[in-house]
C-alpha cells in the first residue's frame, strides 16, 4: 500500500500556514503535488516539521509552491533544508520543447520544405550518377585500382543468394498469369493464346519488372543502411582520409554488381515464370509440358528478350545508384539510416516503374511491338 | 473542495502504481556471491565475490578485457550470469518477478558509456521516460519541472532541455545520460567510464558533479573507470577486478601496501604518479583559498 504526502491549511492570525504531512518522495507525491497547484488562497507559510523523509522531488514540489505563493518555509530539517536549496539553483523559466511554430505556418514551411528538397534531391542524386561515372572513368584509366574482390562479393550478394527468392516469386507469378489468362482467354475458346500471354509478359515485362522490385527490396535498401551505418560511424571519412576514394571502393562495385546481374537475374526469372504457367498449363489446361514450351519458341518474337535485357541493366543501375545515394546521405543519427533506407526502396522502385512506361511506348513506337 | 479533492485522489489512485518499496537501510545495497559469467568457452568471471557499501562510491577498476562492464551488466540484469548470487538492495536479482523486478529498477540510475540517450527524443524528454514508466500519476507539469531542473543540476545550460541529443557535443550528452540517470532520485547509481572521452576540465567537472551530487542526494555509486584522476579524487574505495575476481577492494593506500604485481604497476605508473601530483597541487590550492578566506 502507498502512503501519500498530503497537507492541511491552518489560519492563525489572518495567517494562513500550509502543514505538510507524510514522505515527500517521487513516489508520494503525486497527488500532494496536484492538489497544490489547485490550491490559489494566500499562503504566508510552508511547514515542514510534519513531513518525513524528502528527495528533490519533494523539495522541487515545496520550492515551487513557496516560490509562487511568496511563503516561508518552515521547520525544514538538515537534510530537506540542502536539497531546497539545490533545487532552487536549478530553478529556470528555459522552454522544455523546442519551439514550433503555429500549425498554419507550419504546413505550409512543410511543404515549402518539401519542394525544396525534391529539388535538391533530384540536382544531388544527378550530382552522384555523374560523380559514379567519373570514378569508373578513373578505374579505367587506372585498371589496378579495380575492386575485383568487393565486386565478387557483390555478385555473390546481389546475384547468387537472390536466386532461390527470386525464382519461387517468378515460379508463382508464372502460375497466376497463365491460370487467370486462361480463365479470360476460355470465354473466346482461344485457351491456346494463354502460351503466348505467358510467354511474351515473361519475358517482355514482368520477368524483369518484379526482379527489379525484388532487388530494390533485397539489395538496395542493404546499401543505403550499409552505407548509412558506415556513415555514422565514421568509416567513410575514415576512407577519405588514407585517399581511399569512397565511391571508388563501395559505391561502383555495387552498382557494377546491381547492372552485371540484373540481366542474368531478370532472364532467369523470365524463364522460371514459363516454366511455372507450363506447369499449371499441363496440369489444368490440358496443354502438356512439352508442347508448352515448344510453342514458346513459336510465339514469343526474339526481340522480346532483347527488350527485356536492355531494360534489366538500367533498372539495376537505379536500384543501386538510388540504395547507395541515399545510403551516403545519411547524417547525424540511427534514425535517418532506416529513413533512408526507406527511401532507397520506395524511390528505387518508383523510378524502375516511370521507367518501365518510357521503354513500353519506346519499344512500340521502334516497332518492336 | 472535499469533494473535487475525491475526484483528485481517485484519478491520481487510478494511474498509479499500486506498490512501491521502502527505502534500502540494510549496509550493503550491492552484495555478489560466487558470480560465474562465461561467453563460449571464455570465461570472464570465476566465482567473484563483492560487496558495496551504502553511501559510498566505489570505483571498479581493471585491466580491458577483465569484465568491468560484463560485471555492470550482471547487476543491473542484462546479462543473465551462469552461476552465483546477486542481491540489489537485498533482493536477488537473478530469476526476480518482473514486478519485483521494477521495483527495483526504479531505485537505481545507470549511466551507459556513450549516454545512451533515446535520439528521438529532446533532452528533457528523455529525462521524463523514466518518471512517466513508473510514476504515471504526476502532474505533466511537474513532470517538466522535474526534467528541467534535473537538466540544469547536472551542469547543462538551461536551454539544453529543449534539444536533441545529435545537436549535443560528447560531454554534453553524458551529463544528459545523467540527469536521466537521476530522474527517479536513485538510491543507487552506475557510471560506466564517466569521463572517458572528456577533455581534462571536463573531466574534473564531472567527477565534482558526481561527489557533489553524491553529498546532497547521499547516492552509493559504482563507478567503473580508467581515469586514475577520478579514483584519487573522488572514489572511497577502489575494487581490483583481475583473472575473473576481484583480487581486492579498499581505499588507494590501502591496495598499495598489497604486494599483486599488476595492482603496484597500475598504482606506481607514471600516470598514476603525475594524478597524485594534480590532486595535492588540488588540494593545496584549495587550502589556500580557505585560509585566505578566514585571514
Amino acid at each position: 500500500m502507498r502512503e501519500w504526502a498530503d497537507f492541511t491549511v491552518q489560519e492563525a492570525g489572518g495567517r494562513a500556514t500550509v502543514v505538510l504531512q507524510g514522505p515527500l518522495l517521487v513516489s508520494t507525491i503525486g497527488l500532494l503535488d496536484r492538489k497544490l497547484r489547485e490550491h490559489t488562497d494566500p499562503v504566508q507559510h510552508v511547514d515542514l516539521s510534519g513531513a518525513g523523509e524528502i528527495d528533490t522531488i519533494g523539495a522541487w514540489t515545496v520550492w515551487r509552491f513557496a516560490d509562487e505563493h511568496n511563503a516561508r518555509i518552515t521547520g525544514a530539517s538538515e537534510q530537506a533544508g540542502k536539497l531546497i536549496a539545490t533545487v532552487r539553483e536549478s530553478a529556470s523559466t528555459a522552454p522544455y520543447e523546442p519551439e514550433r511554430l503555429p500549425l498554419a505556418e507550419r504546413v505550409l514551411a512543410g511543404r515549402g520544405e518539401a519542394v525544396i528538397r525534391f529539388g535538391r534531391n533530384v540536382v544531388n542524386f544527378v550530382g552522384f550518377l555523374g560523380a559514379t561515372l567519373i570514378a569508373l572513368g578513373a578505374i579505367v584509366r587506372h585498371p589496378r585500382r579495380f575492386p575485383y574482390r568487393a565486386l565478387v562479393r557483390q555478385f555473390e550478394l546481389v546475384g547468387v543468394s537472390a536466386l532461390p527468392i527470386i525464382g519461387l516469386m517468378s515460379f508463382l507469378i508464372g502460375i497466376v498469369i497463365a491460370q487467370q489468362g486462361a480463365a479470360q482467354l476460355r470465354q473466346f475458346g482461344a485457351e491456346i493464346y494463354t502460351i503466348n500471354l505467358t510467354g511474351r509478359l515473361a519475358l517482355r515485362e514482368l520477368g524483369v519488372l518484379m526482379t527489379a522490385i525484388m532487388v530494390a527490396g533485397r539489395s538496395g535498401s542493404a546499401f543505403a543502411a550499409q552505407l548509412g551505418t558506415m556513415k555514422l560511424t565514421e568509416e567513410i571519412d575514415a576512407m577519405r582520409t588514407i585517399g581511399v576514394s569512397p565511391i571508388e571502393a563501395l559505391v561502383v562495385p555495387r552498382i557494377l554488381a546491381n547492372v552485371l546481374m540484373m540481366p542474368l537475374l531478370g532472364f532467369f526469372s523470365a524463364v522460371i515464370a514459363i516454366i511455372g504457367g507450363a506447369v499449371i498449363a499441363d496440369l489444368t489446361l490440358g496443354i502438356p509440358f512439352l508442347t508448352f514450351l515448344a510453342r514458346i519458341k513459336e510465339v514469343v518474337p526474339l526481340y522480346d528478350v532483347w527488350v527485356g535485357l536492355i531494360k534489366a541493366p538500367v533498372f539495376g543501375l537505379i536500384v543501386a545508384l538510388a540504395g547507395c545515394y541515399q545510403g551516403m546521405q545519411v547524417k547525424g543519427d540511427s534514425e535517418q539510416v532506416g529513413l533512408r533506407t526507406t527511401m532507397a526502396v520506395v524511390q528505387g522502385i518508383f523510378m524502375v516503374i516511370v521507367l518501365d512506361a518510357f521503354f513500353a511506348v519506346f519499344f512500340t513506337e521502334i516497332g518492336w511491338a | 473542495m472535499s469533494a473535487d479533492d475525491d475526484e483528485l485522489r481517485e484519478e491520481v489512485l487510478d494511474e498509479a502504481r499500486s506498490d512501491v518499496v521502502e527505502a534500502f537501510d540494510g549496509r550493503y545495497p550491492i552484495e555478489i556471491a560466487g558470480l560465474k559469467n562465461t561467453f563460449g568457452d571464455q570465461v570472464v568471471h570465476e566465482d567473484l565475490s563483492l560487496k558495496v557499501e551504502r553511501g559510498e562510491i566505489l570505483g571498479v577498476v581493471g585491466g580491458s578485457g577483465t569484465g568491468k562492464s560484463v560485471l555492470m551488466r550482471s547487476i543491473i540484469g542484462l546479462q543473465i550470469p551462469d552461476a552465483g548470487e546477486i542481491r540489489v538492495f537485498g533482493k536477488n536479482t537473478i530469476g526476480a518477478e518482473p514486478d519485483e523486478e521494477s521495483a527495483v529498477r526504479s531505485r537505481w540510475g545507470v549511466l551507459f558509456q556513450g549516454g545512451a540517450l533515446f535520439s528521438t527524443l529532446t533532452v528533457a524528454e528523455n529525462v521524463e521516460v523514466p518518471l512517466k514508466q513508473f510514476y504515471p500519476e504526476l502532474d505533466p507539469q511537474l513532470r517538466h519541472e522535474i526534467a528541467r531542473y534535473k537538466v540544469i543540476m547536472t551542469g547543462l545550460p538551461e536551454e539544453a532541455a529543449a534539444k536533441y541529443p545529435s545537436e549535443l557535443s560528447g560531454g554534453m550528452r553524458k551529463r544528459a545520460g545523467l540527469a536521466r540517470a537521476l530522474a527517479l532520485d536513485p538510491e543507487l547509481l552506475f557510471l560506466d567510464e564517466p569521463t572517458a572521452g572528456l577533455d581534462p576540465i571536463g573531466a574534473a567537472a564531472f567527477d565534482e558533479l558526481t561527489r557533489n551530487l553524491q553529498n546532497t542526494l547521499g547516492l552509493t555509486v559504482f563507478l567503473i573507470t580508467h581515469d586514475l584522476d577520478t579514483l584519487y579524487a573522488i572514489c572511497d574505495r577502489v575494487a581490483v577486478l583481475a583473472d575473473g575476481q576481484v583480487i581486492a577492494v579498499g581505499t588507494i593506500p590501502e591496495l598499495l601496501k598489497l604486494d599483486h604485481p599488476w595492482i603496484q604497476e597500475y598504482f606506481n605508473g607514471p600516470r598514476s604518479r603525475a594524478a597524485q601530483v594534480s590532486l595535492a597541487r588540488g588540494a593545496g590550492k584549495a587550502m589556500d583559498k580557505s585560509g585566505g578566506g578566514k585571514a
